[in-house]
């Protein structure tokens, strides 16, 4: 079999630290490679070997059977490597012909010449199908629109080889399915393409072969058709991992968040949760299904005291919290997990040390009389990063630092260890691996078995269904119906969540539908 | 090579290169670079006359630094420093001449009062910009005038009329026979001894502090600073406000130290901004400022005696101070020069 690219036996060290461990990728032209890791399992790293921004201390590349030195991304560029970055590179206020020529510009006469550019933009788009209007501008295309100009550009440039980062993180549903055709068509072109990812089923739907590593080492290569979703999460995590979240009965008993007809508004002044009623128990998870932008963030803010309650009640521990401070909701026995761990959750430019002491700084032991006790703050840090298996260089390395499924480690540890009455989970394992994700699903659920109320909000229909107790949907900012996990079914939580009341619908043969005739979607 | 002996090792570099660079514009405009470099060592550590003199320089300059990379360390560009500086001075000033008091009371009271100014004229932009979000950097342009006429308005109403204020009370100065006898006759004063001590709480502050944590947490990232229960607002002024204090101090140190009193001016001190360089000369670190603050004392004093012992004009010394900075600030192209040269050095 001729390869394109193969990577022998590569080597990469940041100091200490071994990034990439004696890894093995050979790619065959005209194939789907997938390169299955867990957040931080080093394929980033392996993958900016090949495109010229790392050079490797061990091991040697060879393109197309012949011995490369890669010592720049223009090397790559004229070997035929081209990179689709996961956060895109492009110029909002350029148009798309402009974002791809830019940096290699075509030239007339001293001027550039857009013109021919835009055309050979619009061929190279037809041939594959990517359906881009050269002349529109980045900001005013979709998110999987630009990803496509981001494809365009590599083909621009004459790329033989495609590195796709972690492509599906931004996309919805529809758009992931449109670049899986895509890829296939660039495939059909004889073209080959590497695929990062750690979602096993893009991997399933999409590759020829996977080259998993864990922790830095190459583990092996397998041929997709003769391996299953599990036996690829096993050698990615390195032991058994389970779906199907497991968890004893629920024993519900005292409330502890009670929310009465709840009305927030967005910074806009438009009412996005319109007279909410929720209660939560000690001892439950209580998930909330939904569409994002139906309140679930104002909903959070609101009981979080960030935003200002335009009326109805929240109580927290029987004392009513409505409109106070964060930080008197925070003692009072809340503890939070942001949707956006960037912006809410952590100070990246703080250390592991400092982010963990975040929400308790301020309080004995860590400070007393306005002076901060570091050797405490370290201390404790270490303790999260020990119970709950932060892995990083040590607690004085910045939070920037780490991948994204440590970061959440870290906001979990910190926001459990303060032992909250309530905690509030917004889309906790978005972006992350299936080891992360078992571990922290594993983390809400021991919250619940020591008595605590867990409030799970999440996008994803199976993160609810697995992890909740009971799950109220939420649409147009109004709890339409609170169903249990075990009663329900994926069409009718799908119903409720486009805004179907429960007795407008019917079972027939097996699936949940509505009445013919009887629309009541609310509008 | 460790980062900490990068960083020396790019600031010698710089302060090197930018001399260099500085012999070669002497040598084009026709005068000795050996000479003028001397004049210039001899300005500065010459006999202990100069060094007296250049200390007393480096006071101000480090108390201007320090506000502008306290704020800096926490989230904001303090460009006010100047005005912050003159309001200082004219309160410490004022205090120094209009009250009849015990010297270990006056002194304080002069300083406090300099703080104080300083921090309120740090406290205007804190407000506009915690509340309104007004940027902060053009707010601090537009108080520094506000703050030089009104200063000059001020000295001209106490004083009846005149240009400058009465000489402060005796009980009110920081000159010392002590340090003016070991440096002969120079007017060297204990202010070099309040700036230091102010690197010592700045450090405390930051690295030590609950306050600290907040302002650092707050100028790094003010949305998870509010989900962690933390007052952004408050935060975003007091840091303008001890900034401002620190420049008030730097303008206390030329009231009761060099100067004594407080002239009318047409245009500004040059300290507050020269306060910038300060900073970034250090790295917005206190132990940094000191460094910074010698090095920029030093060259401005020295100076003077260029001209005096090699006849060269003054502008050609501000021509070498400016190279000698703009090395420092474009420190990153010899940051990757040494990383090269590193890489290479680790191949072989």
């Amino acid at each position: 079999m001729e390869y394109v690219i193969e990577m022998l036996n590569i080597t990469k060290k940041f100091g200490d630290f071994t990034a990439n461990d004696n890894i093995t990728l050979q790619l065959e032209k005209g194939e789907i490679h997938a390169l299955l890791g867990e957040n931080g399992a080093g394929k980033s790293t392996l993958m900016n070997v090949l495109f010229g921004l790392y050079q490797p201390d061990g091991g040697e590349i060879l393109v197309r059977g012949k011995k490369v030195a890669i010592t720049d991304p223009n090397v790559a560029n004229d070997i035929g490597i081209g990179m689709v970055h996961q956060h895109f590179m492009l110029v909002e206020n350029l148009t798309v012909t402009e974002n791809i020529i830019l940096g290699n510009e075509p030239k007339k006469m001293g001027m550039i010449n857009i013109k021919d550019a835009a055309k050979k933009v619009a061929e190279i788009s037809k041939l594959y199908g990517l359906d881009v209007d050269p002349y529109a501008k980045i900001e005013d295309i979709s998110v999987g629109m630009q990803q496509r100009v981001e494809i365009l550009k590599t083909l621009y440039r004459g790329a033989e080889i495609l590195i796709f980062d972690e492509p599906t993180a931004s996309l919805t549903p529809q758009e992931i399915g449109e670049l899986i055709d895509i890829m296939k068509k660039l495939i059909g072109e004889g073209k080959s393409i590497v695929l990062i990812t750690h979602k096993l089923q893009e991997i399933m739907d999409v590759s020829d072969r996977v080259t998993v590593i864990r922790k830095g080492v190459g583990i092996g290569t397998v041929i997709t058709a003769e391996t299953n979703p599990e036996e690829l999460a096993t050698l990615m995590v390195g032991r058994q991992v389970t779906f199907k979240t497991e968890k004893g009965p629920s024993t519900p008993t005292e409330e502890v968040l009670h929310i009465e007809n709840l009305v927030v508004e967005d910074n806009r002044g438009i009412q996005k949760v319109k007279g909410l009623n929720l209660t939560v128990r000690r001892g439950e998870i209580v998930g909330i299904a939904g569409i994002d932008g139906n309140g679930q963030s104002e909903l959070i803010e609101a009981i979080t005291g960030l935003r200002k309650v335009k009326s109805g009640k929240i109580s927290l521990n029987n004392i009513d919290v409505t409109g106070k401070k964060p930080r008197k909701i925070t003692e009072t026995g809340l503890g939070h997990i942001p949707q956006d761990r960037h912006k809410h959750g952590l100070v990246l430019d703080f250390s592991v040390g400092y982010n963990a002491a975040l929400q308790s700084y301020y309080q004995e032991p860590f400070s007393k009389n306005g002076i901060m006790n570091y050797n405490v703050v370290s201390k404790k840090a270490n303790e999260i990063i020990t119970d709950f298996d932060v892995r990083t260089q040590g607690e004085n390395e910045l939070a920037r630092a780490l991948s994204g499924g440590n970061q959440q480690k870290l906001i979990i540890g910190r926001e459990v260890v303060r032992n909250p009455d309530l905690l509030i989970a917004a889309l906790p394992t978005r972006g992350l691996d299936v080891g992360a994700i078992e571990f922290i699903h594993k983390r809400l659920i021991e919250q619940r078995d020591n008595g605590k109320a867990v409030l799970l909000i999440s996008f994803e229909l199976d993160e609810v269904v697995n992890v909740s107790d009971k799950i109220a949907v939420i649409y147009d900012g109004e709890i339409v119906d609170t169903v249990l996990p075990a009663e329900t079914t994926e069409q009718e939580l799908g119903l409720l969540m486009a805004g179907h009341k429960k007795i407008d619908m019917v079972v027939v043969d097996n699936e949940v539908k509505v009445k013919e005739g009887d629309d009541n979607h609310v509008e | 090579m460790s980062n900490r002996l990068i960083n020396v090792l790019v600031t010698v570099i710089s302060i090197i290169l930018g001399l260099l660079v500085g012999a070669i514009v002497m040598v084009f405009s026709g005068y000795n670079p050996a000479e003028g470099y001397l004049a210039l060592w001899n300005g500065i550590f010459g006999d202990s006359y100069a060094i007296g003199e250049t200390i007393r320089q480096i006071s101000p300059y480090i108390l201007a630094g320090l506000a502008v990379a306290f704020a800096f360390r926490t989230g904001l560009f303090n460009i006010g420093v100047e005005g912050q500086l003159m309001v200082g001075w004219f309160a410490a000033a004022y205090v120094g001449m209009a009250f009849e008091l015990p010297k270990y009371i006056h002194i304080p009271f002069a300083l406090i009062a300099a703080a104080l100014a300083g921090a309120i004229w740090g406290l205007i932009p804190g407000i506009l910009k915690a509340k309104l979000r007004v940027h902060e950097v053009i707010v601090t342009i537009m108080m520094n005038y506000v703050a030089l006429h009104v200063v000059n308005a001020l000295i001209k109403t106490i004083s009846g009329g005149s240009y400058k204020t009465d000489h402060i009370k005796e009980t009110a100065s920081l000159r010392s026979e002590f340090l003016s006898n070991l440096t002969d006759h120079s007017t060297l004063h204990y202010g070099i001894l309040i700036a230091l001590g102010m690197v010592i709480v700045m450090w405390f502050i930051l690295e030590k502090t609950k306050t600290g944590f907040e302002l650092k947490s707050v100028g790094f990232n003010d949305n998870a600073s509010q989900y962690a229960g933390m007052n952004v607002s408050k935060n975003i002024i007091l840091s303008m406000v001890i900034s401002g204090a620190f420049a008030g101090l730097g303008g206390a140190m030329e009231a009761l130290g060099t100067f004594g009193n407080m002239s009318a001016r047409g245009g500004f001190t040059g300290i507050g901004f020269d306060g910038i360089a300060v900073a970034l000369l250090g790295a917005n670190t206190p132990l940094g400022v000191i460094f910074g603050a010698s090095l920029f004392g030093s060259l401005k004093y020295g100076a003077n005696n260029m001209p005096n012992e090699a006849n060269i004009p003054v502008e050609i010394v501000s021509i070498v101070i400016a190279l000698i900075i703009f090395f420092v600030a474009s420190g990153y192209i010899i940051r990757v020069g040494l990383k090269r040269l590193d890489k290479k050095k680790g191949a072989k």
